[in-house]
């Protein structure tokens, strides 16, 4: 079942609609549930490997439904310490929970001053409302 | 007078027009630039009733020397195979031959399935895992291939053996610049490729692309090319006579990455080139890399079987720029015909198909050299059913002189490979008999030499 | 409906094939024989085509009814080609024939070319490329070489493609080894001169545009557009995807176009046959003739016609010797038909899109208000804000009116959009039936929007599970999961050719 949409106050946001969620020099990063729902259902993932480098405001892999494909933006620079193997098995797990099980990869952070330039939770709400 | 083809009356278009509120068709077309419309009629001859142009057309083939009116051992790529009349039934039923792309499934299950039964066909022919619907021909998949291999490898030099058909390694070349790759031959040795050679050029290779049997009929030591190009790290392409895999082992049994090659003698007629299919298929892990259409099989709400176009995120009309190809026309009637003479044939007449042309084959070399006193340019090969043979003097005047017999006795190589002027490139399929190969020897013994 | 692997049984064929006596019966070396023999269908010849003839019947083509598919140019194909196609002359000609023995066929399609010529406003034709992706690529091909002629290959990277473009220009950008800059629509539905006046510079190399455009407007503009690009040094590429609204009207030469590529199986009949095959000529201004692929068909000094490869300047190929020749007997036949009368079969095509557009316009929502050419798009935004029932669904729901729907989803700056092309093939009673399914739809959308959630009804299989299918692809027939059809297979026979 798809999630009600919902944008948790305790995620930072990129305004190509990804989260991130802090954690000491490491974050957890995914998509929201506008982005998700704008795809629809997720049949692919293809994340990066372990050990690469994402760099913040640029793709890192890529997520599919069936008539839609799109770029997934790094909302921070770091190095890949685990990607969500259970969203590449199914990745419809993201439109179920996206801010849960749902997540894409967990990073290790190059330069956590990144993180200032990120939105809170009611500047990406106003991002929606822009859009 | 109503033009045939169209349907609207007088008094049609006038209610038309009012409906739409115009006062006339011309106004229609007031958003083109005055300095734009076309000021004259098409300088164009006038039009030909049906009858007329049928006397036109019947004119104009009869204008042509075909297999029917010439005794034909032309091959180098296209073959006189027969195409059974179960193909041509098939092929004229007007809902598939005039149906689009099958882009709203539920109007589409029959070319649909046929495509899915094609893949599976295709598959089993190979030894691969996937099959895309069709490329255009046994040329444009192979640079179909190349552009694979690099986003695969993220390697830039393609490496292909020059005992691959010279128009295959022409479009991989032309293609190749826009691909932004380099593209590097192998030479032949007494019409074989060295594997030692492969190996050298695969280091460091996208891919490397061979042809099994060989533009010279050879065959080619098949598995030790691919695994020379697989210790390259490089993707072994085997560019294959779907005719030869009744005999010959699949290319995905070892080692290649991709299969592929031209269709056209799997059911289709010559018809001066074209349209023909081609074929692509490769090993699971590069389903997402395939170009063009891909059949899959699902279930409808009812939990009925059904086909639907699949994994379409590869593809021109969503990914754009980032596609694996820009192909969206394909070969799928042509397809259809292969599959039909596929099925025609079965798994017992597709080797007999084999055995029947390398007979001949084996036949006609005899009778070249025991009967018309012709040497063969690699005597030690094994060929399948195609060989080169010396003619004594330039193919080109050999092939003059066989015509006035009637008889066209190959293909010059002259224009392809250096040191060949004088080497014709003779097929034999399972539509030539015994008698007209003597013919065959009987006329070389006369022209050549 | 079982496939034909389900129907199979080992010992049974269909083919019987000529055997020799006393011929030679080389072996295939041990180490490229084959092992396992493929596992192809094993029939009698009347199941063989009660199948293939079952499967026909889950299609719908031209010839089954109404086939308004938007950019697809789906139009009756003359029964008369597909005789004339099949004639020995024709079918049974080897590529490879002497030229003296292939007249008929160069010249066919030297008079193709000329004929083609003509139509387009320009000088030089190729029928080489297989498809209109294909022309495509091969028209930016020619690109590269003009400018590498004149030293500004390095600098000239940017092709220019409007956001209504069709997939292929990006993607065909991208493998000719370019970058794509993107251009806006405006508010009329033409290219946004704004915006392209920004994006034009010594760094295009040039325009791809399809006129009319993929909304089924004639840019208003296009003077205009061809002088920026030309006045910055960049050439102007015709994507001939919509040429049936236009010929013998207004021809893309004297719009300032330097490059085009004609859709055979679009505009001149080849029939699509469920997706191919097509043929993609190109017509060129002389200053690109060098640059065309080889062959060259040529007309000989001394009569008759030939095949040119002295092209130095050439190219190369694009594909196999001079093109798809089937589809060129085919779309030749058309041609001459129509000689001159051509230019009616685009008035037609025009009036009936108009007509269709003018009683549709009012139940959907109509993005660009002005008239169209050769089709139209539509929004069901409108039934989707008020009903929850979309583009796809009116779609699903025309079918069980008996009619192919329009293309959906595309281009894609409309939401909700049905792009629908009437084409000239059709009677008024047709495409009344056709408004009233439309407009009777708009009524259901409102009154019983399950009718449509739920079509199609009366089709072979209902709405497929396209996410499953993407997910798990299934891509050819498991033969491991069905092992009750394996079980009496015996090996295939080594058998020896007999008197051997």
């Amino acid at each position: 079942m798809a999630a009600a949409e919902s944008y948790p106050d305790d995620l930072k946001y990129h305004h190509e609609h990804d989260w991130a969620r802090l954690d000491g020099d490491e974050a957890v990063v995914g998509i929201t549930w506008f982005a998700a729902d704008a795809l629809g259902e997720l049949v692919h993932f293809e994340p990066p490997e372990p050990g690469a480098t994402v760099a913040k405001d640029a793709s890192y892999g890529e997520v599919e439904s069936v008539k839609a494909v799109s770029d997934l933006v790094a909302p921070l620079s770091g190095e890949v310490v685990e990607v969500n193997q259970k969203v590449v098995d199914a990745p419809e797990t993201v439109n179920d929970d996206p801010y849960g099980e749902g997540w894409l990869l967990r990073i290790r952070l190059a330069d956590a001053s990144e993180v200032d330039s990120l939105l809170d939770v009611e500047a990406y709400k106003q991002v929606l409302a822009e859009s | 007078m109503t033009h045939p083809f169209l349907a609207l009356t007088d008094r049609d278009r006038r209610a038309m027009l009012r409906t739409i509120g115009v006062s006339s068709v011309e106004e229609l077309f007031r958003d083109i630039p005055a300095g734009m419309r076309f000021g004259r009629e098409l300088d164009l001859e006038p039009p030909l009733a049906e009858q007329e142009l049928s006397a036109h057309l019947a004119e104009l083939a009869a204008r042509n020397v075909d297999t029917t009116r010439e005794l034909s051992f032309l091959g180098a790529g296209i073959y006189d195979h027969y195409v059974p009349a179960v193909v041509d039934t098939v092929l004229q039923r007007g809902e598939f031959l005039t149906a689009y792309t099958p882009y709203q499934p539920e109007m589409s299950q029959g070319v649909l399935q046929s495509i899915f039964e094609y893949q599976t066909a295709i598959c089993e022919l190979t030894g691969m895992d996937v099959s895309n619907a069709s490329g255009y021909d046994g040329t444009t998949v192979t640079a179909d291939a190349c552009y694979m291999a690099k986003h695969a490898t993220g390697r830039t030099r393609i490496v292909v053996t020059e005992a691959t058909h010279p128009q295959v390694r022409q479009v991989v070349k032309t293609y190749a610049p826009g691909f932004g790759l380099d593209v590097v031959e192998v030479p032949h040795r007494d019409g074989l490729t060295d594997p030692e050679e492969v190996r050298a050029a695969a280091a460091g290779a996208a891919a490397v692309i061979f042809q099994q049997p060989n533009f010279f009929g050879c065959l080619e030591p098949a598995p030790e090319l691919a695994a020379a190009a697989n210790e390259g790290e490089a993707l072994a392409v085997a560019h294959v006579d779907p005719l030869s895999l009744g005999l010959l082992e699949a290319p995905g049994r070892y080692g290649c990455a991709i299969a592929l090659g031209e269709g056209q003698a799997a059911g289709n007629v010559p018809s001066y080139g074209g349209p023909h299919y081609g074929f692509l298929a490769a090993r699971q892990e590069f389903i997402r890399r395939m170009p063009g259409r891909i059949v899959g099989e699902t279930v409808d709400a009812a939990g009925e079987r059904g086909y639907v176009l699949t994994l379409q995120t590869r593809e021109q009309h969503i990914r754009r720029e980032k596609a694996t190809s820009n192909i969206t026309t394909n070969q799928t009637l042509l397809a259809l015909g292969g599959l039909v003479y596929l099925t025609w044939l079965g798994p017992q007449g597709l080797r007999e198909l084999g055995e029947t042309c390398l007979s001949l084959s084996a036949y006609a070399k005899r009778q070249l050299r025991e009967r018309a006193g012709l040497e063969l340019v690699f005597p030690e090969r094994t060929t399948f059913k195609e060989f080169a043979v010396r003619v004594g003097r330039n193919a080109r005047e050999v092939i003059r002189a066989a015509r006035e017999h009637g008889v066209h006795p190959g293909y010059g190589l002259g224009r392809d490979y250096a040191g060949m002027d004088d080497v014709l490139l003779v097929a034999v399929t399972e539509k030539r008999t015994p008698a007209e190969i003597d013919r065959l020897a009987d006329v070389l013994a006369e022209v050549a030499l | 409906m079982k496939l034909i692997y389900e129907k199979s049984q080992p010992g049974r064929r269909a083919s019987a094939l000529p055997r020799h006596e006393g011929l030679p019966a080389p072996e295939v070396p041990e180490e490229l024989r084959r092992a396992e023999p493929p596992r192809l269908p094993e029939v009698p010849e009347f199941e063989l085509v009660r199948h293939f003839t079952e499967l026909s019947t889950r299609n719908f083509g031209i010839d089954s009814g109404f086939y308004p598919l938007g950019s697809c140019t789906m139009k009756y194909n003359p029964r008369v080609n597909e005789r004339l196609v099949a004639l020995p002359g024709f079918a049974q000609l080897h590529p490879l024939q002497e030229e003296e023995g292939a007249q008929g066929a160069l010249e066919l399609e030297w008079r193709l070319q000329e004929i083609l010529a003509e139509v387009t406003g320009l000088d030089a034709v190729s029928l080489q490329p297989a498809a209109g992706s294909q022309g495509e690529l091969t028209g930016l091909m020619l690109v590269r070489a003009h400018f590498e002629q004149r030293g500004e290959s390095e600098q000239r990277r940017k092709v220019v493609i409007p956001d209504t473009a069709h997939g292929t220009n990006p993607a065909s950008v991208t493998m000719a080894g370019y970058e794509v800059t993107p251009v806006r629509t405006d508010a009329r539905g033409n290219v946004d001169l704004e915006d392209l006046r920004g994006k034009v510079d010594e760094h295009t190399a040039a325009l791809m545009l399809t006129n009319p455009s993929t909304l089924g407007l004639f840019d208003e503009n296009i003077d205009e557009i061809q002088r920026i690009f030309h006045a910055a040094g960049a050439l102007m590429y015709y994507d001939g995807a919509n040429l049936n609204a236009v010929c013998g009207i207004s021809r893309p030469g004297d719009m300032g176009f330097d490059i085009v590529h004609i859709n055979l199986h679009k505009t001149f009949s080849q029939p699509h046959g469920g997706g191919g095959p097509g043929g993609g000529p190109i017509a060129v201004r002389k200053v690109l003739e060098p640059f065309l692929p080889v062959p060259a068909v040529v007309r000989l000094e001394g009569g008759g016609f030939g095949l040119d490869f002295d092209r130095p300047s050439s190219i190369g190929k694009v594909r196999g010797f001079t093109g798809p020749f089937g589809v060129f007997v085919r779309s030749y036949a058309y041609l001459r038909m129509y000689g001159p009368r051509l230019r009616e079969m685009s008035e037609a095509a025009v009036l009936n899109a108009n007509y269709v557009l003018a009683r549709l316009g009012e139940a959907y929502e109509l993005p660009f208000d002005r008239l169209c050419m050769h089709e139209f798009v539509l929004s069901a935004r409108g039934l989707k804000r008020s009903h929850g029932v979309t583009a796809l669904d009116v779609a699903k729901r025309l079918m069980d009116y008996g009619f192919h729907p329009p293309t959906v989803y595309f281009p894609l700056i409309v939401a909700e959009a049905l792009m629908v092309e009437p084409t000239e093939t059709e009677t008024k009673e047709t495409l009344d039936a056709f408004c009233d399914a439309m407009l009777a739809i708009a009524r259901e959308a409102a009154e019983q929007p399950e009718l449509l959630k739920e079509a199609p009804h009366g089709r072979p299989v209902g709405r497929l599970d396209e996410v499953r299918a993407a997910k798990q692809p299934v891509v050819k027939y498991g033969f491991e999961a069905h092992p009750e059809l394996e079980a009496e297979r015996p090996p295939v026979a080594a058998e020896a050719p007999k008197g051997a």
